[in-house]
């Protein structure tokens, strides 16, 4: 039997747990927006230390301009300069992670047995979690010196060697994603292709790989991303010295190159040399961010069409 | 509709399969090819490191200081100062983001603005490193004025691996079934108790995986410590944590300037001299072996969870 | 039903296909045992029984869909008439028997593409490449899965856009455009309502005429509506086959008639 007391006390105790669960909740959206002003802060920084650098620097010229020599006395602040190294080395990185990325995730998903798939997906884990400075001394001290036997005269630094090997660094982001999307595509809709009586081949290209589109998609496009904004390989195999080119076998500053060497030299903060990274650095995050954006969008669309 | 094939058919069909037969063979050896290419690209490298670096493995490599000649300098300063940098950042990193993947799955409402979360960790995960380099130099090193120390690189890390604990947080919390929580709400548990008995403990292995692939990304990104200006030559350790007089803890290591292993490498890469690069491969050996476990660790963890589900 | 009164002697009957001695092992398990049973020319044959009795299991065997995952085993034979060959025989390639059979599935499947290139996949995966020649197969295909006038203006259209009933007859115009000498159907109605369900059974009755039909129904009613020859099959054996509405009202075992009066299954 229930007092006053007892109900006033149970009430009482209802009133603190709830209050404990409400300050609980609070504590957990506020690690929740922690991720948020991480972007925020990101966005602040780029564009108010920009904002310096624009002010000295017509943002025309910083689009058009075709010379990069912002520690001259005769400064020039043409992003293009740089754009182009990263541009080059990017091209040679997917030119060789789309395909063979895209060849290893329909040979894993519609061919491989099981074991093969079970030791051939942690040996491409640990080959994606090689630390990119590794690669970078890999790229400088083993690829490049192999490729000068088939090119003479090949620069000790070039944009070749560097992309050949930030190629392969990325094949296992694009083999993983590609594969998550084709093992999502359903058997029913492999099964009624080899009803028909197609090969496996068949199946795999005609039917699952357009069935996995957008997966495939969102895997290139962030393959791009991360080519784009790779730094430590280039930084370390393709050269510090800015060079307006497309040719692989020269040597050339990429963006994110620039930005390590600036960082590493003894600049003052608030010097004009200083803010250009700030620039360099909103263009970069600029551009992986209409490519993240896209990739988020098109593996959304994979995972909810199944 | 036939009601027989005529033995053209039947041999048009043959041949068919024939041609289908040998361009399945054609493309199972390129997928192989692949596969072989990117194993040998692991081999090489690892081959390569192992022969120019390993004969500087010695113990006196882990217990000297950086030094201008080359047969002389360790990784001391370096491994200590990775160590100390991913002791902030895992502290950082693992609370937050475990807060924060706990949020979004058990607590969160479905609205515009959780998608604007989730969409903005989707973001925060492709963002290259070197701009998180760039917040921090920013905000912490000039802002707050930390300078380059040990707290800003542990938590500009720690602000880098944040999405990969928080997606792996929500993967293994929504792999919980339903039925689960709402037997712990059937016994009148509050939220926080159901989050607290159940689904914690049960995606712990989950987390701890997520956490291990975190830290071993972590422990091998140079851009954004480079970028915030870590010391490429040092000759002294941070000081220690625990000391003999009152108040036995001390916090100044958090301040204290520090190199790191992938710094050390970098610097050591850009030496014209080859005897410095053999510091280099070891060193690099070191911070592949240390990335090589961790991640070998995550994925037995995997590997162990997937067959230990009982739902 | 549509058994006239004088049924023709069985004897007399041709018979397309024929299964002889059918076991089939999931690894280790035996999942059909000893099946005799032959399949008309011309005729619909239904598979009935509880679920998990073996019948999609031994439709399966027809077009060696068990080849495509390991550990499957047949033994026995499957001989398709008039030449005579076992399907199931190791010289003979799962991929030339299934371009002799189609089949249709449980849930309508329509390849993420048109509506035209569904229906042209497996003419071309035959090799067929002259474009006026697939059009004119395509809309005989279309016409005879009474399809066409649906969507006759909007072939290129993805086949998603269909509703689950047309998707069905989708692929049923699919099964059919590489002139199949039997067609297969698992289960074809499972997922669809009553008005797409009634459409899909009309067209197996009228396709009977130009193709052997050998189909797996849930549903004794459908079993008893669209078929001469009805098979019932329990724990993996052929327990009773004979003309359908002699299943269905004079059946000779016990365990025919509880399971379709209902008092067991």
């Amino acid at each position: 039997m229930s007092t006053h007391s007892q109900i006033a006390g149970r009430l009482a105790h209802r009133r603190s747990r709830q209050r404990k669960e409400k300050l609980i909740e609070l504590t957990l959206l506020s690690a929740a927006l922690v991720a948020i002003a991480t972007t925020l802060g990101i966005v602040f920084i780029l564009f108010s230390e920009s904002l310096v650098f624009f002010r000295q620097v017509p943002i025309w010229d910083f689009l058009t301009d075709t010379q990069w020599t912002p520690l001259f006395s005769d400064a020039h602040f043409g992003i293009s300069v740089l754009l182009s190294g990263t541009l080059t080395s990017s091209a040679i990185a997917l030119a060789i992670a789309i395909p063979m990325g895209t060849v290893l995730a329909v040979y894993l998903s519609e061919f491989a047995s099981p074991r093969t798939r079970e030791i051939a997906k942690p040996v491409l884990e640990l080959l994606a979690g090689i630390p990119t400075i590794v690669f970078g001394y890999f790229a400088l001290f083993f690829v490049t010196p192999l490729l000068q036997k088939i090119i003479p005269g090949l620069p000790g630094f070039n944009l070749l060697g560097a992309g050949i090997v930030m190629g392969v660094m990325i094949v296992p982001y694009i083999s993983s994603i590609s594969e998550d999307a084709m093992r999502a595509v359903p058997v029913l809709l492999r099964e009624g292709s080899y009803a028909l009586g197609a090969t496996r081949l068949q199946t795999a290209f005609k039917v699952v790989v357009p069935a996995a589109f957008s997966g495939l998609a969102a895997a290139y496009i962030l393959g791009i991303s991360r080519a784009v904004g790779e730094t430590m390989i280039v930084a370390v195999a393709a050269g510090m010295q800015p060079n307006l080119t497309f040719n692989p076998t020269e040597s050339a500053a990429t963006v994110t190159a620039y930005i390590v060497q600036v960082a590493k030299g003894d600049l003052p903060h608030g010097s004009l040399g200083y803010q250009t990274i700030f620039a360099a650095g909103l263009a970069l995050f600029l551009i992986t961010l209409l490519f993240n954006l896209a990739g988020y969008w098109l593996r959304r669309r994979y995972r909810e069409t199944y | 509709m036939p009601k027989q094939r005529s033995t053209r058919d039947l041999s048009l069909i043959r041949r068919l399969i024939r041609s289908g037969k040998r361009n399945e063979t054609l493309f199972i050896a390129t997928g192989l090819a692949a596969l072989a290419l990117a194993v040998l690209t692991f081999l090489a490298l690892f081959i390569d490191m192992l022969i120019d670096g390993s004969p500087r493995l010695t113990a006196e490599f882990f217990s000297n200081y950086a030094s201008r000649k080359a047969e002389k300098a360790g990784i001391l300063a370096a491994w200590v100062g990775t160590f100390t940098v991913m002791l902030v950042t895992a502290a950082v990193a693992v609370p937050l983001g475990v807060m924060s993947g706990i949020y979004l799955e058990e607590y969160a409402p479905k609205n515009r603005f959780t998608d604007l979360i989730e969409i903005n960790i989707n973001n925060l995960a492709g963002v290259p490193s070197i701009v998180y380099g760039l917040l921090a130099l920013g905000m912490f090193v000039h802002t707050f004025g930390m300078g380059a120390s040990v707290a800003t690189a542990g938590l500009t890390l720690a602000l880098l691996i944040l999405p990969v604990v928080i997606v792996a947080t929500r993967e293994s919390i929504r792999a919980i079934p339903g039925s689960i929580r709402e037997a712990a709400y059937a016994l009148g548990a509050t939220r926080w108790q159901t989050v607290q008995h159940h689904v914690l403990p049960y995606s712990m292995p989950g987390i701890l995986t997520g956490v291990i692939i975190g830290l071993s990304r972590a422990i091998g990104e140079t851009a954004p410590i480079v970028i915030i200006g870590a010391v490429t030559f040092i000759a002294f350790l941070p000081g220690s944590p625990v000391q003999s007089a009152p108040p036995f803890i001390s916090f100044d290591w958090l301040s204290a300037p520090f190199t790191a292993m992938p710094i050390q490498i970098f610097n050591w890469t850009s030496r014209p001299d080859a005897a410095f690069q053999a510091n280099a491969s070891a060193a690099a050996l070191v911070l592949v072996a240390m990335t090589v476990v961790m991640n070998g660790l995550a994925i037995w963890l995997r590997y162990r969870l997937r067959r230990n589900i009982k739902w | 039903m549509n058994a006239p009164e004088a049924k023709p002697d069985l004897d007399s009957l041709p018979i397309k296909a024929e299964a002889k001695q059918l076991n089939f092992y999931y690894g280790a398990k035996q999942a059909l045992k000893q099946i005799d049973l032959p399949i008309y020319d011309n005729k619909v044959t239904a598979l009935i029984g509880p679920s998990g009795c073996g019948k999609s299991t031994f439709l399966r065997c027809f077009n060696r869909m068990h080849d495509l995952y390991p550990g499957n085993r047949y033994e026995g034979e499957i001989r398709l008439y008039p030449d005579d060959v076992n399907l199931l025989a190791s010289a003979v390639d799962p991929i030339e028997v299934r371009m002799r059979l189609s089949m249709v599935f449980q849930k309508p499947n329509p390849f993420p593409k048109s509506i035209f290139e569904n229906v042209a996949y497996g003419l071309r995966v035959r090799g067929l490449k002259n474009r006026t020649e697939l059009e004119d197969r395509v809309e005989q295909a279309l016409r005879d899965a009474a399809l066409f006038g649906e969507v006759q203006d909007r072939l290129q259209d993805l086949a998603s856009n269909l509703s689950g009933g047309q998707q069905q007859r989708l692929c049923i115009a699919r099964a059919l455009a590489s002139e199949p000498e039997l067609l297969l159907f698992d289960e074809p109605t499972s997922a669809l309502d009553p008005i797409a369900t009634g459409s899909i059974e009309e067209l197996i009755h009228a396709l009977r005429d130009k193709v052997t039909i050998l189909i797996v129904t849930h549903n004794m009613q459908q079993a008893a509506r669209v078929s001469d020859f009805t098979a019932y099959m329990y724990l993996g054996e052929l327990i009773e086959f004979g003309w359908t509405d002699d299943v269905f009202f004079r059946p000779k075992q016990k365990q025919t008639e509880d399971y379709i009066t209902g008092r067991f299954g």
